[in-house]
């Protein structure tokens, strides 16, 4: 009896709730984000979350999209990966969402491409990665290897970065940092460096006892050579890594470590008092002063509602994959995902530190590179960068097999990896 | 008068002008710092220091330190730390004022340069670091310069660098004899890169006394080098077992001697760390910047007192009523894991807290053969060896201990005995998340302060306390140490990844062969 009525209750608010649902999802257009809330990754991708928050929250103050209102679905991923792919089904399936913004680790990507690609999504991921990859529903807005990693290396090869001759690869043990490495280890040998003045060494996600290492590298660096560390370690053994770097008294103008993982986020998390000169490399620092960037972080600290927070190179990334999709949705009049795609090559959106980024055929940005060293207050200070932008490459012009390929969603190539036109 | 006035004014000025040019000087070459790109900077601090000026050495710290300001003006003045003085005066201004940018081939340049000043500084420990930073970058003429200011060295400790320093420079001398005396001297060093620079010597050497010489003084270089590792090893191999050893003592007491299986044994580390990082924040706001350092001393009882008061919390609201399920305990226990990381997550936010290591824990002694002993893991082996020493104590004499073991061993019969039994169970278990708060306390000045701080614990706390025996302290100090000690000499050869697995393996195999860990606790527990 009780049960019955339940039931019947239940039906009747389904029933009231269905058409008004129908109206809701016809004046809303659904954005879908996919970042871990909880997990390993939420250290990292919670204010990635907060950024789409952000931008939604601006565009529907500004009068909406196409006349209607923006509405964010959020999902927790968990920093599970299996569970990445769940999630990205729910949004594209159940929600509808018309893009989704999302992923930080490479494996969350590849977890979630099959989804993306069957059901024709659209997601924008945020975040520099290895490269080599191209997905037609896929438009990558943070960095490729020749935009943050060979520009990086090519610093420090030069007479400002101290004309180093051996190097130090230390990454953490997944995919991000052994492409990354295969790739600059091609690089360098490339530009005559010996195998013997190449070091590489990989740990598990989360390391927290350095001592070896470190102290290794401090031996590798007394062959009477100019040393520098390039580090792809990951998420949070870098805290401890950087603590173990100052304690053991490895200074900056004798071992440099170049970062491309650490970020003003990361370094909030550090007491950088000792770790001065330490460079990172990436496209957008807090610190580079311009309108833009002075209109984001107080617009980012007005938002969140802490004075303290910083912003980052994956917000940057974030901020322009959402301002091109909502200039293209203008553009196409719908948000249909093939009509976007085809309104987004070309795409133009102002960085925050100057210059234009603009969306390739190949689905990567053309972008600026700093590289930046590390103060005692936590932010990253500009010592050098590129004069114009720098194009994406989605493939490797290093790696043998990889530089064959090109990557080009528009015709004749229509093809995110082909050795030929797939229309000729 | 007024001629006598005249006269005086004149000679007052003529004195002054010598004076007046060098300020010019002075003055000239430092606005040069202030330039536009980096090589601009980089020549205008060697022409700074060029001049000679006793001035200059003070501009050229406060360079490498990014404490040259330039003033809206353009006037150049040192930062010391709230106040601005001009340098040129030495004067106390007021201004407002931009750090000028260095890069690190600008911050060395001026470091050397400011060594090569620094190199007759009355101040000893000025001198000494003067020869090391001429060595980070030795021009040509450093050889030279280390040799003049080594013939007006008294001070013995300055005197021995010099003299390393200057025989090192020496190996590239065009003079056999300089090059024969460089490598005699060198062959107590037992530094590294001594090694490798008597290893180039011998690539290029025609001499043949002096690479007879040479390859003799290697040979005694290289096996202390090689000693000094072993030593290093052992050192690290400790430093880690002690981290391992704080972790492991609180489960050792709520495992080992309860028998719970709690998996939220990480968390209570990390409420512990957070506890850390709270107490560092009031003690930032509330006292002044000399006292903040102590910050760490307090939050020892402040960890304890909050890990102990949540342990208590869930021994009495859940644990209880799962005692003899371990199944049931250990699936509760892993979901309070989840809400404890969350709600934190909740509370401080996603992103790691910086916590400072205090000045008195930062940097290390540097010893031979490129070996630092840091002061922050010195103190942790020391720390965590008087944790266990405190518990032990407990457990041994005092009346609470007694009750403790005796519930352990028979609670039946110590409940017969009038022993409080449920109150005893949740002073335990408070006991054991306290110490687990206190591993916090030492573990956020090595690592990271995050939600997930416990995470990268539970696993290595629980392979400790099980490898070391279960229910036995003492098993729990010589299994961490044990792994600590072979993690860290296999990890040379096998590298961090293979090493952690090969640990495993041997713990799974050790396992099959003592089900009980290395020390068995032997006694007539009612479950045996």
């Amino acid at each position: 009896m009780k049960f019955n009525r339940i039931l019947g209750a239940g039906l009747f608010a389904t029933a009231t709730a269905l058409p008004m649902l129908a109206q809701a999802a016809e004046d809303t257009i659904k954005v879908g984000v996919l970042h871990s809330l909880s997990g390993t990754m939420a250290i990292s991708e919670t204010t990635l979350k907060d950024t789409v928050l952000m931008m939604v929250d601006d565009i529907n103050k500004k009068g909406g999209l196409l006349g209607k209102k923006v509405e964010a679905v959020v999902v927790d991923p968990a920093s599970n990966w299996p569970l990445f792919a769940e999630k990205a089904q729910e949004l594209l399936e159940k929600e509808k969402v018309a893009a989704v913004f999302g992923c930080w680790t490479s494996v969350s990507r590849k977890s979630v491409l099959p989804v993306f690609e069957k059901m024709n999504g659209l997601l924008f991921y945020p975040v520099q990665y290895e490269g080599e990859e191209s997905s037609r529903n896929v438009f990558y807005t943070g960095a490729a290897p020749n935009q943050q990693a060979i520009p990086a290396v090519d610093y420090l090869m030069s007479k400002d970065g101290g004309e180093v001759k051996r190097w130090v690869l230390a990454g953490t043990d997944y995919v991000y940092p052994r492409t990354t490495n295969k790739i600059l280890e091609a690089y360098l040998k490339s530009k005559g460096v010996a195998p013997a003045d190449i070091m590489i060494n990989y740990t598990p996600f989360g390391h927290s006892d350095w001592q070896t290492i470190v102290a290794d590298i401090k031996k590798f660096g007394t062959a009477g050579k100019k040393t520098a560390v390039v580090s792809t370690i990951n998420g949070d053994a870098n805290v401890p890594f950087y603590k173990e770097l100052a304690n053991l008294g490895v200074k900056a103008d004798q071992i440099p470590v170049v970062a491309f993982s650490v970020g003003e986020e990361e370094l909030a998390g550090i007491d950088t008092k000792n770790l001065v000169g330490h460079l990172a490399a990436w496209n957008y620092f807090q610190s580079v002063k311009s309108p833009e960037n002075d209109a984001f972080i107080k617009q980012w600290q007005t938002f969140i509602k802490s004075p303290k927070r910083v912003t980052n190179d994956p917000m940057e990334a974030t901020y322009i994959g959402f301002k091109m999709w909502t200039q293209a949705v203008q553009q196409a009049g719908s948000t249909n995902v093939d009509a976007v795609r085809q309104a987004m090559y070309g795409q133009q959106v102002k960085n925050l530190t100057g210059g234009t980024a603009v969306m390739n055929t190949n689905h990567h940005l053309s972008k600026p590179v700093f590289i930046g060293e590390i103060q005692a207050n936590g932010q990253l200070q500009t010592v050098w960068k590129t004069k114009d932008v720098i194009k994406a490459d989605a493939w490797s012009p290093y790696i043998p097999e990889s530089a064959k390929l090109t990557a080009n969603w528009t015709y004749p190539w229509v093809c995110g990896n082909c050795t030929e036109p797939k229309f000729k | 008068m007024r001629a006598f006035h005249l006269i005086l004014a004149l000679a007052a000025l003529l004195l002054a002008a010598p004076a007046a040019r060098a300020d010019d000087a002075f003055a000239q070459a430092l606005g040069a710092l202030n330039a536009e790109s980096y090589a601009d900077k980089i020549n205008a601090a060697e022409a700074l220091a060029a001049l000679g000026d006793g001035r200059a050495a003070q501009v050229l710290d406060a360079l490498a330190d990014g404490r040259l300001m330039v003033a809206a003006g353009g006037a150049i003045l040192i930062d010391r730390g709230g106040s601005y003085a001009d340098p040129i005066s030495g004067q106390i201004v007021t201004a407002q004022a931009d750090a000028i940018t260095v890069n690190n081939r600008l911050r060395s340049v001026a470091r050397a340069a400011a060594g090569r000043l620094a190199l007759f500084s009355p101040d000893a420990a000025a001198r000494k670091s003067a020869v090391e930073a001429i060595m980070n970058s030795p021009g040509p003429e450093a050889a030279d310069m280390v040799r003049a200011a080594l013939a007006k060295e008294f001070d013995d400790s300055v005197k021995a660098a010099m003299i390393t320093a200057l025989a090192s420079l020496d190996l590239t001398s065009a003079d056999p004899a300089r090059r024969l005396d460089a490598v005699r001297q060198l062959a107590d060093s037992s530094d590294p890169s001594v090694r490798s620079q008597i290893e180039t010597l011998l690539q290029t050497e025609t001499d043949a006394s002096v690479r007879q010489v040479a390859e003799k003084s290697l040979a005694s270089i290289q096996f202390r080098v090689t000693l000094m590792g072993f030593v290093a090893n052992l050192f690290q191999g400790l430093s880690l077992g002690s981290v391992l050893l704080l972790a492991a003592i609180g489960l050792a007491v709520t495992f080992g001697v309860m028998g719970v299986i709690n998996m939220a044994h990480g968390e209570m580390i990390m409420l512990g760390a957070y506890t850390t990082f709270a107490v560092q924040q009031l003690f930032r706001a509330l006292l002044p910047p000399d006292l903040v350092d102590l910050y760490l001393v307090a939050a020892i009882p402040a960890a304890f007192v909050v890990t102990a008061l949540v342990g208590m919390g869930l021994e009495r609201g859940i644990i209880r009523f799962l005692y003899g399920r371990p199944l049931e305990t250990m699936l509760a226990t892993w979901g309070i894991s989840l809400v404890l990381q969350q709600v934190v997550r909740q509370i401080f936010g996603a992103t790691n807290m910086e916590v400072a290591n205090p000045a008195w824990m930062t940097g290390g002694w540097e010893l031979a053969g490129g070996f630092t002993l840091t002061y922050n893991r010195v103190i942790i082996i020391f720390f965590c060896l008087a944790v266990l020493g405190g518990l032990a104590a407990l457990l041994r004499w005092s009346s609470f201990g007694l009750h403790m073991r005796a519930v352990t061993q028979n609670r039946p019969m110590a409940a017969a005995m009038g022993i409080p039994t449920g109150r005893v169970d949740a002073l335990t278990f408070g006991l054991g998340s306290g110490i687990a708060g206190i591993a916090g306390v030492a573990l956020s000045q090595i690592g990271n302060v995050s939600p997930n701080l416990g995470q990268a614990y539970i696993v290595d706390s629980f392979m400790v306390v099980v490898f070391g025996g279960v229910g036995s302290l003492w098993g729990t100090l010589v299994g961490a140490v044990s792994l600590g000690v072979v993690n860290k000499f296999l990890e040379p050869y096998a590298g961090a990844m293979l090493g952690k697995i090969l640990v495993l393996v041997f713990i799974i195999l050790f396992i099959q062969k003592r089900p009980r860990g290395l020390f068995a606790l032997k006694g007539r527990s009612v479950e045996s």
